[in-house]
């Protein structure tokens, strides 16, 4: 009897648990190579922060810190945090206030040739990150078109050296990055706004709503959790930007464009390579990412 | 009542105005390198906006000054690898984790999540010395090694997975077939719109990823197109019609699949949020 009731729910047991090792198995290389290739390399960077010398002969260094103090002196290395934060705080509120009103705008079921717009709006998405750099360059260049066009209309008196100016170089690349990156964050709003119930817009027009108001009581606070992941999302790639620092500008004139992993590169990968001091500035570029991520949290969820 | 209408009509017309500048923005540095590798650097310095008679001789230069068969080649095959590996390696893991779930099950992919949280420079020195010791340097497998396996590409195959009906599940068992022939032969084909969404996007990030393959990649036999393009204005001299043949070379692939397979390439770039 006992065996009767027993050996059913037995081999259910056991065939549960061949499922569940099933999926196991399914997870298991894609974890791992995470683990291999991302959290292992993360902790051994943090150990190769401590260590100075050729990359082929690294040794503690002594006091242990010394990449991290070294850091504080470095001009370079302080340039480099300067400019990645100036794009930072500049390009990422107006790109992302820009995606949202082009969002708002292209969610209006009566607007004309939404599609089109759309499709214009979100294209440089489909540019690399070094042939838009190239674009830029050519464009900006000192006898180059954006100059000719603006001295032919009068706009300036004189041409501009866009991109041998520490100013308008770095403006130039925060006009790269808007360009190159507005329509894809457009693109995550309009997707969430699907789930808006478009009836709420139609009720805030009857009760007089006018754009703004819809956009700054309906739309923004809707969109919150989801501008919140774009928020970060951009955060971390701005504090990683590489490609348009090494091709737009090369960092120039004279460091005041550089970026952080551009100078990390550099690091690595000149006649003298300092892998520890490589890896502790690529260990505060982690460190940055995580506290902006968490104070944006902490700011998102409140408001 | 008029000055309301009159007032409405203008919003709309300004709104218009806007959308219409912000279109021709968005469109024209793509639209102009294309013209421009049809124009001689004079043409393209001077702001000509229509196609002139250089584009095969442009061409011609950009061939004779780089390998650029080779840079299609790597291109193409790393990139179409890494496609096809991240979309096996991730999406059976995105399955796993969602069709098997338990409690064991969700915080590992919830670990696997704050992966997305570290940047890839932040392991780029270690992933250098790990690969240069395996030998994995110049090779398409060091290549597409780092990005086979992405907490992006698992958290899309999860989410989708959601979707795939017990029922299916449970008759397919019932028919026989074993846990991974059901993943195979049921939820492959049945997914078949997220593998596209997931293929455009890889495969656009892929092609254009530059900052790893400059690290890995590092004869003139392993250059790839972005790596290519970079080098058109090494020299003193630059022949600007040279470096838009490039750079449209190096844009097309992408910019065709962003148009043939739109509706793909924006389900994934928003989908995996959802």
């Amino acid at each position: 009897m006992t065996n009767a009731v027993s050996s059913p729910k037995k081999r259910r047991l056991s065939m549960h648990q061949k499922q569940s090792l099933a999926g196991w198995a399914f997870l298991a290389p894609a974890t791992l190579l995470i683990f291999v290739l991302s959290f292992y390399p993360m902790f051994s960077a943090l150990l190769t922060s401590f260590k100075r010398g050729r990359p082929t002969a690294l040794e503690w260094s002594d006091p242990l810190i010394r990449n991290y103090q070294f850091m504080l002196r470095d001009k370079v290395f302080l340039q480099s945090v300067t400019n990645t934060l100036t794009y930072l705080i500049i390009q990422v509120p107006i790109m992302l206030a820009l995606a949202v009103i082009f969002a708002s705008l292209l969610n209006n079921r009566n607007l004309k040739l939404r599609g089109l717009f759309r499709t214009c709006i979100f294209l440089p998405c489909a540019t690399g990150l070094v042939a838009y750099s190239m674009i830029f360059r050519t464009l900006f260049t000192y006898d180059g078109m954006i100059n000719n066009v603006l001295l032919r209309f009068g706009i300036i008196s004189e041409a501009i050296n866009w991109l041998n100016d520490p100013v308008y170089a770095k403006a130039v690349i925060i006009i790269g990055l808007i360009w190159r990156w507005t329509g894809y964050n457009m693109v995550f709003y309009l997707s969430a706004m699907q789930s808006i119930e478009y009836s709420i817009y139609e009720a805030a027009r009857i009760d007089g709503a006018n754009g703004l108001q819809q956009l700054t009581r309906i739309t923004i606070p809707l969109l919150r959790p989801i501008i919140l992941v774009t928020a970060i999302m951009s955060t971390n790639g701005t504090l990683q930007l590489f490609d348009e620092s090494v091709n737009l500008t090369r960092g120039g004139p004279g460091n005041m464009t550089i970026t952080m992993s551009h100078y990390i590169y550099n690091t690595m990968f000149t006649k003298n390579p300092n892998f520890g001091y490589a890896a502790a500035m690529s260990f505060v570029i982690l460190v940055m990412v995580a506290v902006l991520a968490a104070i944006q949290m902490k700011v998102g969820d409140k408001r | 009542m008029r000055e309301g209408a009159l007032a409405k009509y203008t919003k709309k017309t300004l709104m218009y105005l806007f959308l219409i500048l912000a279109s021709l923005l968005s469109i024209f540095p793509l639209y102009w390198s294309f013209i421009s590798a049809f124009n001689n650097t004079q043409q393209i310095l001077g702001g000509r906006m229509i196609p002139s008679v250089y584009l095969v001789q442009n061409i011609q230069n950009l061939f004779e000054q780089q390998d650029v068969f080779t840079a299609l080649k790597n291109s193409f095959a790393t990139s179409i690898l890494q496609t096809v590996v991240a979309l096996a390696v991730s999406s059976i893991a995105g399955y796993g984790f969602e069709i098997y779930h338990d409690k064991a099950k969700d915080s590992v992919m919830s670990i696997l999540m704050l992966a997305m949280m570290v940047p890839f420079v932040a392991v780029l020195v270690p992933l250098f010395q790990m690969f240069t010791q395996a030998g994995l340097i110049n090779s398409w497998i060091g290549f597409i090694l780092p990005s086979i396996s992405t907490p992006f590409l698992i958290m899309y195959f999860r989410n989708s997975a959601r979707s795939f009906p017990r029922d299916t599940l449970e008759a397919a068992r019932i028919d026989g077939l074993n846990e991974f022939q059901i993943f195979v032969r049921m939820f492959v084909p049945m997914m078949r719109p997220t593998y596209a969404a997931a293929a455009t996007i890889t495969f656009m990030n892929a092609w254009n990823a530059y900052l790893w393959p400059k690290v890995i990649m590092q004869t003139n036999d392993s250059i790839t197109m972005p790596m290519m393009v970079a080098n058109l204005m090494g020299g003193y001299v630059i022949d600007y019609g040279v470096v838009m043949a490039g750079v449209t070379i190096c844009s097309l692939p992408t910019v065709i699949i962003f148009f043939v397979l739109q509706k793909s390439f924006t389900n994934a770039v928003a989908g995996a949020v959802k």
